[in-house]
């Protein structure tokens, strides 16, 4: 995970060293200014991911501080801070671009919410750019080849099913871009101006699931002082992605089996149906075919999110698009990391094209990003990739067959000899005959 | 491994059936834990406008208070604290420091309108003295829903995590935890 950084500006010392703590316990890295002219020496040393801004201080007023911040940095996220008298100022501030305010005292929860949500639209805002690389990326591989048919293929479905509404499953292993493929049909569906929604179904513990998904009324279970909305209602009007729908408990399967056929739901606690209405994709690496069979998946459910399926295919299925995935990770990493590196070596992509990439693309993207970090030329060798994927080559080379071997080696001869036939069989020790046979055998070109 | 660390109960504030606490410690943190009773003039942190006592204010007090051959104070009061720019606090730490505030004020299913419940009291205090203990040993918030180091904004989130470090914070903290079966 990233460490955020956060800068705090407040004339008041006991503000500066509280939040310092808060924010340092939640695992930020944290700077403090205590005027004006001190935020903005910070700022240019910078570059923060948040600022907490008190509007109210001695000296430079805090709009005007605000704008000299945006100057610097225009996507640095800005939350005003105010006493209650200020509140008008802050309108102000959010006007000019502040994402939000908070008045202080501030409630706990609040406030971690507050910079939860800031730090969210900021990675938003940077995944965007990244989407639009990765969808590049993907349209670049079916213009720019054609080779990877598997690949084409999603493409063209991706395409057909964007402009409908109907319900999609996303099948393929892990690291093959499942998420990329749901919001690929997202940003090209009718729906894109409302927001997808992800929720990784696997990851989260099965207690949080539901309140997760369907919220919250106050006072819904102990301790639940504020009502809260469940992803399924923040994806109204827009998509609904749930990864790892393979997964759920069997209560939580009949609970959302009943929301797809009725865009109806309750939040738990709630006595209110709300009307809701969202596209819906799911992903899975399962066998849901089999785990319907063992009656863990409901058949119904199976039936309803089964409409219309797309297959990644694995990298390994796909093996001419591994060059170009390559070049495009180097491009992109290269770019991150301010790093000159262009190039591959002809052995690293040797050792790439026949690795087995049991962990896909995503394998793929680790390992070049690895070799980025640890090379020390402009150009990717073999030793700057991972070990384990090195490994595999040499146990490759252990199991070579003895005819690759045999033709390798009469290769090299022939090299050696300039092309001289006679001098390579005599070196080889046979005759030219069986030479030439054999050269006409392993189609070697001289 | 043999750090003494004092548990001190804010004016007399001990319930009989919390005998347990030392031991439940160990369970995950292989200390010697000590329990004190601290007389604590408590006016001296007390706001009139917010009828809540200062946090920082009252660890800093406590540290004064910690004994020589001690490593490490964390106070255990039912007074709801407080820092200037937060309406409440579960509790405070220094991280990688000496010192720890626990409030069971708003620990207690009474503050939220609820019936009595001390086993669920004992549970969220036990886990909150692991959660400011761990801060004080230099760990920060995980992300794990389940770890005591998990944040707690609201009182729910208590009842969610267990109270066990998950293996990534046992790790850094370089402390085995016994599974409990409490
Ligand atoms: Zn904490
Ligand atoms: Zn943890």
């Amino acid at each position: 995970m990233k460490p955020y950084k956060i800068l705090i500006v407040d004339d008041e010392l006991s503000v500066r060293t509280s939040l310092n703590e808060w924010f340092l316990e939640d695992g930020f890295k944290v700077e403090t200014a205590e005027s004006a002219e001190d935020a903005l020496y910070k700022m240019h040393r910078g570059p923060f991911d948040l600022i907490l801004l008190d509007i109210k201080m001695p000296g430079m007023d805090g709009i005007t501080l605000q704008k000299k911040i945006k100057e610097i940095d225009a996507d640095v996220v800005i939350i005003i801070m105010t006493a209650y008298a200020s509140v008008e100022t802050a309108v102000e501030a959010l006007k000019l671009g502040a994402f939000d305010y908070v008045t202080k005292p501030f409630d706990p929860d609040d406030l971690s919410r507050l910079v939860r949500n800031a730090l969210k639209q900021k990675e938003l805002a940077d995944e965007n750019i990244q989407l639009k690389e990765k969808i590049t990326e993907l349209a670049g591989v079916s213009n720019m080849v054609g080779e990877s048919e598997g690949m084409k293929r999603v493409l063209e479905m991706v395409d057909t099913v964007a402009e409908t509404d109907s319900t999609v499953l996303i099948r393929g292993e892990s690291g093959t871009g499942k998420e990329l493929i749901a919001r690929a049909i997202h940003t090209r569906s009718k729906r894109r101006y409302f927001p997808i929604v992800a929720v990784n179904c696997g990851a989260i513990p099965e207690t949080l699931l539901e309140s997760e998904l369907f919220g919250h009324e106050k006072g819904a279970f102990t301790g639940a002082q504020y009502r809260r909305k469940g992803k399924i209602e923040l994806a109204n009007g827009g998509t609904l992605f749930l990864d790892e729908i393979g997964d759920i408990s069997s209560q939580m399967q009949v609970d959302l089996l009943r929301v797809i056929e009725s865009k109806r739901f309750t939040r738990v606690g709630g006595g209110d149906e709300i009307q809701v209405d969202f596209r819906l994709i799911c992903a899975t690496n399962k066998n849901l075919e089999k785990l319907v069979e063992e009656e863990i998946f409901r058949e119904d459910l199976y039936y309803r999110i089964n409409v219309f399926t797309i297959f990644i295919p694995p990298l390994r299925e796909r093996r001419s698009d591994i060059l170009l995935l390559t070049e495009f990770f180097i491009q992109k990493y290269s770019r991150t990391m301010g790093k000159p590196v262009k190039k591959i070596s002809a052995a690293a992509q040797e050792i790439l094209l026949s690795h087995p990439w049991p962990g896909n693309v995503r394998e793929l993207e680790n390992a070049i990003e690895r070799a980025m970090v640890v090379g020390k030329h402009s150009e990717i060798m073999s030793e700057d990739l991972p070990l384990h994927i090195n490994e595999q080559e040499k146990k490759k080379d252990n199991f070579i067959k003895l005819d690759d071997l045999e033709k390798q080696h009469i290769e090299k001869i022939i090299a050696e000899a300039n092309g001289n036939i006679t001098r390579a069989a005599s070196l080889l020790g046979i005759d030219r005959v069986t030479l030439y046979n054999k050269i006409k055998k392993y189609g070697i070109k001289r | 491994m043999n750090k003494q660390i004092y548990l001190a109960f804010i004016n007399g504030h001990f319930p009989p059936d919390w005998k347990n606490l030392a031991t439940d410690l160990r369970h995950c943190l292989p200390f010697t834990f000590e329990i004190l009773s601290l007389k604590v003039n408590l006016r001296l942190f007390h706001s009139a406008d917010r009828h809540q006592y200062h946090s920082t204010l009252l660890l800093g007090h406590l540290l004064k208070n910690l004994p020589e051959q001690g490593e490490k104070i964390i106070g255990i009061t039912d007074v709801d604290i407080y820092i200037p720019i937060l309406t409440f606090l579960f509790g405070e730490a220094q991280l990688n420091g000496r010192g720890a505030v626990v409030s069971t004020y708003r620990l207690n299913t009474v503050f939220y309108g609820l019936p009595r419940n001390d086993k669920l009291l004992y549970d969220r205090t036990l886990k909150e003295i692991m959660h400011e203990l761990g801060h004080t040993f230099g760990l920060v918030h995980c992300a794990d829903f389940e770890c005591v180091m998990n944040s707690s904004t609201y009182v729910e989130n208590i009842d969610l995590k267990q109270a066990f470090f998950c293996q990534s914070c046992q790790d850094k903290m370089g402390i085995t935890c016994d599974k409990r079966t409490t």
